[in-house]
Formats: C-alpha cells, structure tokens, sequence
C-alpha cells in the first residue's frame, strides 16, 4: 500500500502549487521522508472539500529546494522545521530562522538529527539519534 | 516613531507553556511578530525507529496529554488501515464517545484560560468547575484522567458497562445544564465583548491559504472539520460543522462553546448506538507501506503520515498538529493590534505546545 502522490521536480513544484492553490487547495502539511543514505523525499499534502492530493518530490539529502511559502505563507514554518531536522534547504523562503527555529543558540541543520543513515567517507553508517 | 521590540513568552502568565514571539511595537501598536519555538522539542516522531508500532501507541499519546486519545486514534486508523483490520463497531462507538469527552474537556480548559486571559477569574473557576466533572468519567472509566490510554491496534482496550454508561448520562446533564448556564457569560458579557469582538480578525480566505486548522478555520466562515470524513463512529452520527463568520476571538470562543454542546449530543448519540460486542479484532503481521490518517482534534485537523517496511519498527512517523499549522495565521493577525490585546488573541487560538513541539 503506498499513497496516491504526482511525482514533482523540483523546476515545476512552485508553478504547480500556485495552479492547486488557484483552483482552491489548501496546504495542509508537508512531510520529510528519508528514503535511503543520499536520497530524501517531501509529500506537500494538499485538501479540497476533505479530500487529499499529495505531490511527492525526491532531492539528495542536504539538497536545496523552492520554497513554496511566497504562494502559501503558511508553509514558512513546516519549511523551517524541515530544515532545522533534515538539513534541506529552502530557497526563497519568506520568514528563513537559518535552521535555529528549533533552537536559536546552535544551527541543528548541519547535523540533520532526524536522518538516520549517512554517507560518511563513501560507506552508509547508521546515526544513533536518540 | 521609535520601533520596540518585546519578548511575548517563553514564560508569560497567559502561556501554560513556553512559546516565543518576538512583537515589534510602535508606540502601542505590534507592527511585526515572530514566533519562535524549541523550548521543549521532544523529537518523539523519532522515537517510531526504536519503539514498535504497539509502543508507539503510547508514545503518540504523550504528544498531548490534553487530546492525548484523538492522538492514539489517529496513529490507530492508519496503522488498522495499513494491515486491513477492521475494527468492531462497539470500539468503534466508543472511540467516539472517549474522544468527544477529551474534546469536551479540552474546550473547558480552554474557555477557562481565555477568560483567565482577560482577568475574568470567575468565569475562569465555574469552567474549571464544569471540567473536573467530565475527568472525574474519565478517571472513574479508564483509570486516568487525562492520557487515558484506551486505544489499541484493532480497537480499544476498556468497556463501558451499564451502571457507566448511566452514570455518563447523569454526569452529562449537570455538564450540559453548568454550560448552558454560563452561556449568556461566556457570548454576552460586556467584559468577553469589549475584549474579543473585532479583535484579532482573519478573515474566511486567509484563514484557508494559511492553512488554519480547526476552530480558528471554522470561526472564519469555513465548515470545514475532519469529523465529516466519517472515522470511528462517525459514519453512523449525524454531524455538522460548527461556524462562525466574524473570525474574531469571539468568533473562536463561540466555535468552541457551541462545539462542548454537540460533543455532549455526540457522546449522548454513540452510547445510544452502543451493542454488545467485541471490544478488539486480531491483529496479525505488521504494517507494510504508506498511509495518511486524519482526525478531528479540539484544536482542529491532525494528520498522521505513517510508512512501514513489514518490521516491527515504521520507518516514519510523521505528525501535523493543528497548533502547528495555526501559528502562522496568528503571526499574521497580531501586527496591527493593540499590544493589551496580544493575551488574548494568542490564547484564542487555544496555542498546545506540547502538540507543537512533539
């Protein structure tokens, strides 16, 4: 069982997010998924009339991305989580903590601390996190 | 005009807990605000790698301990969804009933702080009151009053039995007539008015292209609420969103007042259609794939995003909570307020840290 998601690139996600907010879509969250030791996904999870469609964009870990906060101002803060606990970078985003949303004293986002694999000197090694 | 900048928070009379906001003031107008979180950042999405998806039952309740059940009923439906497990009616009814009275409790909570938020301390004492009755059920059905604990993978864990259900009922009457007879307080008072009409204004289309979720949506004018999806026992309840259309903090209250009246017809409704029955189906394997779940929690919309790869432990857990997503809307309506206001329009949007900061 997997969800029913429209593969995006990262060149079309801003035009696409603006043609699902003009035919009234709502933001309602976008989640990080970690897919392998390089590779990340983010679903943007859209509503209309409580029914769902998700757009799902693949980026190597450490990767930059749009962002889509100058269409959707309520993506600011899901971005900046993002950031602060996958180390993706958003570019363009309207409010930018510079990953210390989370904790305003240190940068979280150099270490990614919700990924768990990492590539370290050509080999995958696993991150204890907790 | 000389600009200020005031720290709102971490640690404010208003705040049960510690949230941020940076308010740029001229004079006393906020002319700018920003939120900022972390205080108590508990990375418990992280923990569905070290604890397995029966455990996780128990950490998802500890998101929030005051919709700690709609949490767990949540985290329940997509996992039952992923593995094709059908729950029996009689827990799916009685999802309802747990999770309308954990609505009902968290509305009190929150009409008590609000008057709180604007020295109404009496107000503050009646709803407080009113409250204890409905964790006193709680207590007296699950053994806990706050984080009940009653869902499992496949149903619910706790049954209700005849002199319960009878007791609920009773208990019910005093909580519906101690509500109605703060009703005029609560809408009509000159001090609620003069502090929350046309305060803290959002307005139906913003609310939606910001994403506001639950209450703050539906005091907009949009009728939107996850319980129209028909989970648990919703299929079998008639129900209707509660609107409002002035998007004030008045608005917000009265979304939440008239919302603690249908909660108890909804609870009135599910002990109704109460059979005997299983409380639990079996479960076998383990959860395989993707899934989103949405439920309706006191504060709006929650989404769980869940992925497993046929292990004991989900590769992800992903938790959107109405707070969350109701923060940037109140970041928008603050600028332009009198600075006195600044309380009450962050309690109106009944702010759960501890979802936040999950």
């Amino acid at each position: 069982m997997s969800i029913e998601a429209t593969v995006i690139t990262a060149d079309k996600l801003v035009a696409e997010v603006t043609r699902l907010k003009n035919e009234g879509w709502r933001l309602v969250t976008m989640s990080s998924v970690e897919i392998d030791a390089s590779t990340m996904q983010i679903l943007y999870h859209f509503d209309k009339d409580l029914v769902l469609t998700n757009l799902r964009l693949s980026l190597p870990k450490g990767g930059t991305v749009p962002s889509i906060s100058g269409v959707l101002f309520g993506a600011f803060l899901i971005e900046n989580e993002i950031r602060d606990q996958f180390g993706v970078t958003f570019d363009g985003l309207v409010i930018d903590y510079q990953g210390r949303l989370l904790n305003e004293c240190n940068e979280t986002s150099s270490s990614s601390p919700f990924c768990r694999l990492l590539v370290k000197s050509g080999m995958t090694v696993a991150k204890e996190v907790i | 005009m000389a600009r200020t900048v005031i720290p709102f928070g971490p640690q404010h009379p208003v705040l049960p807990e510690p949230i941020h906001l940076s308010l740029v003031v001229e004079d006393e107008k906020v002319v700018e605000a920003l939120p900022t979180l972390g205080y108590v950042h508990r990375g418990l999405e992280m923990l569905a790698t070290k604890r397995d998806y029966n455990q996780m039952i128990q950490i998802v309740e500890r998101v929030c301990g005051i919709c700690s059940m709609i949490h767990s009923l949540c985290y329940c439906q997509g996992i039952e969804e992923m593995m094709g497990v059908e729950v029996p009616r009689r827990a799916r009814m009685l999802r309802v009933v747990w999770s309308e009275l954990h609505r009902l409790h968290s509305h009190l909570l929150w009409l008590g702080l609000f008057a709180d938020s604007f020295g109404f301390e009496s107000l503050f004492m009646q709803l407080w009151k009113i409250r204890e009755k409905v964790m006193d059920v709680n207590e007296a059905t699950t053994g806990n009053r706050v984080i009940v604990s009653v869902n499992v993978v496949g149903g619910v864990r706790a049954d209700l039995d005849e002199s319960q259900i009878r007791w609920i009922r009773d208990t019910l009457v005093d909580v519906e007539a101690g509500i109605k007879n703060l009703q005029t307080t609560i809408m009509n008072d000159s001090t609620v008015c003069r502090r929350t009409k046309g305060v803290g204004i959002l307005s139906k289309q913003a609310a939606y292209d910001m994403g506001a979720a639950g209450p703050m949506l539906r005091a907009s004018g949009v009728a939107q609420d996850m319980r129209q999806l028909k989970y648990a026992g919703f299929d079998e309840i008639p129900f209707e969103p509660v609107v409002e259309t002035a998007g004030d903090s008045w608005a917000r209250g009265a979304v939440r007042f008239r919302e603690c009246l249908q909660s108890i017809d909804l609870v009135r409704q599910a002990l109704d259609k109460l059979e005997p029955g299983e409380l639990a189906a079996k479960v076998k394997g383990k959860p395989e794939g993707e899934v989103i779940t949405r439920v309706e929690q006191p504060r709006g919309e929650c989404l769980y995003y869940i992925k497993g790869n046929g292990d004991k432990f989900l590769e992800r857990v992903r938790i959107r909570t109405p707070t969350f997503a109701n923060i940037p809307p109140l970041a928008a309506i603050l600028p332009g307020l009198d600075f006195a206001d600044v309380p009450v329009v962050v309690l109106s949007i009944d702010p759960c840290i501890s979802c936040t900061e999950r």
